[in-house]
């Protein structure tokens, strides 16, 4: 009676056991169809249960814990989550139409992005430092599967890549793990507790600052290897490209931002440590590196998903930079950044595919004018792209210019750089889109032939869309007072 | 005193035997010596973990010893030996980098994980010490090993080694929560099947294992 009771005093285990238990049972699920909707109704439970969190939120246990920090991302990741699988059953309805998929694999599809929901959750709750590896492992996985499920060469070709590089990037972040264990032990002693996060940031200023510098390094290749950041970006595009595209929503709106909390958890401890190697140049580095990288590799891109991809590693890299410049306001821009490049680009992605599978095709020289063809869908991708490009009034421009402001503020000279790099990415991402967008229409070969989708299909197609970026507009309009007091507070935190 | 110093002086024997067998990953022509090089490593990763076990009075150890014995030791090489028959791959190694050579890096890696671990190790005990240099040195090579070889198998080896590394630093650090351990196990055979499916995807759809075809495709040179 009381355990029961307890249950409904805590929503995090709803939030991570909704998701961990319909993995399965969706599996077993003999028609697809069902399969969707369980899809969408658990991925709606979580979302409740995780905004039951403000409510209640439950004290840090050994394993598990929430914070101002992290509260946050999870209900993001939830919010995200159940857009995504609203998107998807529309997605996959034409894909089945289409029969790309078979029955099977669409039960697997379902399973696994149920049991991908739950590691980046128990990801972005853990209080363990080694659970939170764990975890990333299991995000890791989990994607893989997917990326390869639609088994073509290219398909196969980028799984493969992606699993082979984060593979080994998880291997180093767990090695970091250990210097990390190894640093903290002498004033932890063993056991369970000594790998709580909650009580090593406490204690942070006794451990041994050099093992504590190597063992960042090593964490910052590892999981900066799953947040994309140049030079080992390389799995990102292919990813992103060949998996179905509601996990390339899924993979640049919420598993990048998992891995870079990862990160930031890391750099938590070493700034609270205060002896060891100062984290901020070596994030204002490799976030730079990435931003230029990816804003020049912009231009050559011919494949509009990859397109996307590429803006997803400069966005990231924008965010590690800011982070990595410090600060309360820095940080606050980074975290807006984090919240705005999720909602945008997943709801680019989510224009992508219905274009994608409209035209027929992934080409950008192959789709045009499709404001003319298709106004809904084109006017949703020329905001979407004029958003995450960084226009006023949408929210991306709100963080973008809090970066470069606050770090003229502390550093004037670093600004410049970054204002040039986001002007590149702008130029290359408007002059991409003005093809797509306007001009005389290219022929629509996928609408061609069969019934037009129901209503109900377009439905679940636009509204994630218009969802996303209506919540963009308004944080670009008029940030809500309770969010940027929460903003400011998590800034703090994170020194 | 005298028997701290055996129990140190076994650890470091047996960790420089898992360090050896990544040396011998990296000299072998044969993909049958490679796979036998692997098991003998995770063999010797065992023994490691016993030792661990003993010494640390840690019980827990014993599973992880057992893990690396009968799965990473026996299962996972005979797996891979099936595999390479029944998918008719390459008897000899396909190198992207001469043995030599190969070599000459591998002993600059051991050097210079033996650089970066002692000084900034000096406050804990030898035994992590010496443990954490010579778990860095085999994850060094076998990350060498990913890159220098060519094979999808021998890459597979490679990563495998490295998580032979992985493991032979954590149950060298004292106390080090079960958690990680069992779990580190259980991703291997998670990825293990992962690899499994996934060779036979990559040879239902091409001829060879061999990368290289794999990069015939890479992104959009349209």
């Amino acid at each position: 009676m009381i355990a029961s009771a307890d249950l409904f005093q805590d929503p995090l285990p709803w939030v991570l056991g909704l998701p961990l238990v319909s993995a399965p049972v969706l599996a077993l699920l003999p028609r697809w169809r069902w399969g969707t909707w369980g899809n969408v109704i658990i991925s709606a439970l979580t979302l409740l249960a995780s905004i039951g969190l403000f409510f209640r939120r439950p004290e840090a246990g050994p394993l598990l814990f929430i914070d101002d920090f992290n509260i946050y991302l999870v209900v993001l990741t939830c919010f995200v989550g159940f857009t995504t699988s609203v998107f998807s059953a529309a997605y996959i309805a034409r894909e089945s139409k289409a029969s790309r998929l078979k029955p099977l694999q669409l039960r697997f599809y379902h399973a696994m992005y149920q049991a991908f929901l739950f590691t980046m959750l128990l990801a972005l709750s853990a209080n363990n430092i080694g659970v939170l590896w764990v975890a990333v492992e299991g995000a890791t996985l989990t994607t893989v599967l997917m990326v390869s499920l639609y088994r073509t060469r290219e398909a196969i070709e980028a799984a493969w890549k992606y699993f082979i590089l984060c593979s080994v990037g998880i291997g180093l972040a767990l090695f970091g793990t250990l210097l990390i264990y190894l640093a903290a032990q002498p004033v932890m002693h063993d056991g369970m507790s000594a790998m709580a996060w909650s009580r090593m940031i406490t204690q942070a200023k006794n451990f041994q600052p050099e093992l504590m510098s190597l063992g960042f390094v090593f964490l910052l290749v590892g999981y900066g290897t799953k947040t994309g950041l140049a030079p080992m970006h390389a799995w990102l595009p292919d990813a992103h490209a060949e998996g179905p595209t509601p996990i390339s929503a899924v993979l640049s709106g919420l598993l990048l931002n998992v891995a870079l909390y990862a990160l930031l958890r890391f750099k938590m401890l070493i700034s609270a440590n205060g002896h060891a190697l100062s984290p901020g140049p070596l994030l204002v580095g490799l976030g730079m590196l990435s931003l230029f990288v990816a804003a020049f590799m912009l231009y050559r891109r011919g494949d509009i998903k990859r397109l996307f991809a590429y803006s997803s590693i400069e966005h990231m890299g924008l965010m590690t930079f800011a982070f990595g410049v410090g600060g309360p306001l820095a940080n606050f821009a980074g975290l807006l950044h984090m919240t705005m490049h999720s909602l945008v680009k997943s709801a680019i992605f989510f224009c992508v595919g219905m274009i994608a599978q409209s035209a027929g095709t992934k080409r950008i020289a192959d789709i045009r004018g499709l404001t003319a063809s298709r106004p809904l869908l084109g006017w949703s991708l020329v905001v979407g792209v004029l958003a995450i490009a960084g226009l006023p009034p949408m929210g991306v421009f709100m963080s973008e210019f809090l970066v470069i402001s606050s770090t003229f503020a502390r550093s004037p000279l670093l600004a410049l750089p970054v204002m040039l790099g986001l002007i590149v990415a702008f130029a290359a991402l408007i002059t991409k889109l003005q093809g797509m967008a306007f001009g005389p229409p290219s022929p629509l070969p996928g609408l061609e032939g069969g019934k037009a989708p129901s209503r109900a299909t377009r439905a679940a197609g636009y509204v994630p869309i218009f969802a996303h970026l209506s919540l963009a507009l308004l944080a670009g309009i008029m940030l809500p007072a309770p969010l940027v007091s929460w903003f400011q507070a998590v800034a703090k935190l994170l020194g | 005193m005298r028997w701290e110093a055996f129990a140190y002086d076994t650890a470091h024997l047996i960790g420089a035997t898992v360090l050896m067998m990544g040396f011998g990953l990296l000299y072998q022509r044969r993909m049958a010596a490679v796979i036998r090089t692997y098991a003998m490593q995770a063999m010797a990763l065992s023994a490691a973990a016993a030792w661990q076990a003993h010494i640390q009075d840690a019980p827990h150890l014993y599973v992880t010893a057992a893990i690396a014995l009968f799965f990473k030791g026996i299962a996972v090489p005979a797996a891979l030996q099936w595999l390479v028959r029944k998918l008719g791959i390459h008897r000899t190694v396909e190198t992207a980098l001469g043995i030599g050579p190969t070599m000459v890096a591998g002993v600059g890696l051991v050097a210079l994980s033996i650089v970066l671990v002692l000084p900034v190790t000096e406050n804990a005990g030898a035994l992590t010490r010496e443990s954490l240099a010579l778990a860095m040195s085999v994850v060094l090579l076998g990350l060498l090993m990913m890159i220098t070889r060519r094979n999808a198998v021998t890459q597979v080896v490679g990563f495998m080694a490295l998580e032979n590394g992985l493991l032979l630093g954590a149950v060298g650090a004292k106390g080090m929560p079960l958690v990680v351990e069992i779990s580190v196990a259980f991703s291997v055979l998670v990825a293990m099947t992962l690899f499994g499916i996934f060779f036979f995807r990559i040879r239902e759809r091409f001829d060879s294992l061999d990368l290289a075809y794999l990069e015939t495709y890479r992104g959009d040179r349209s």
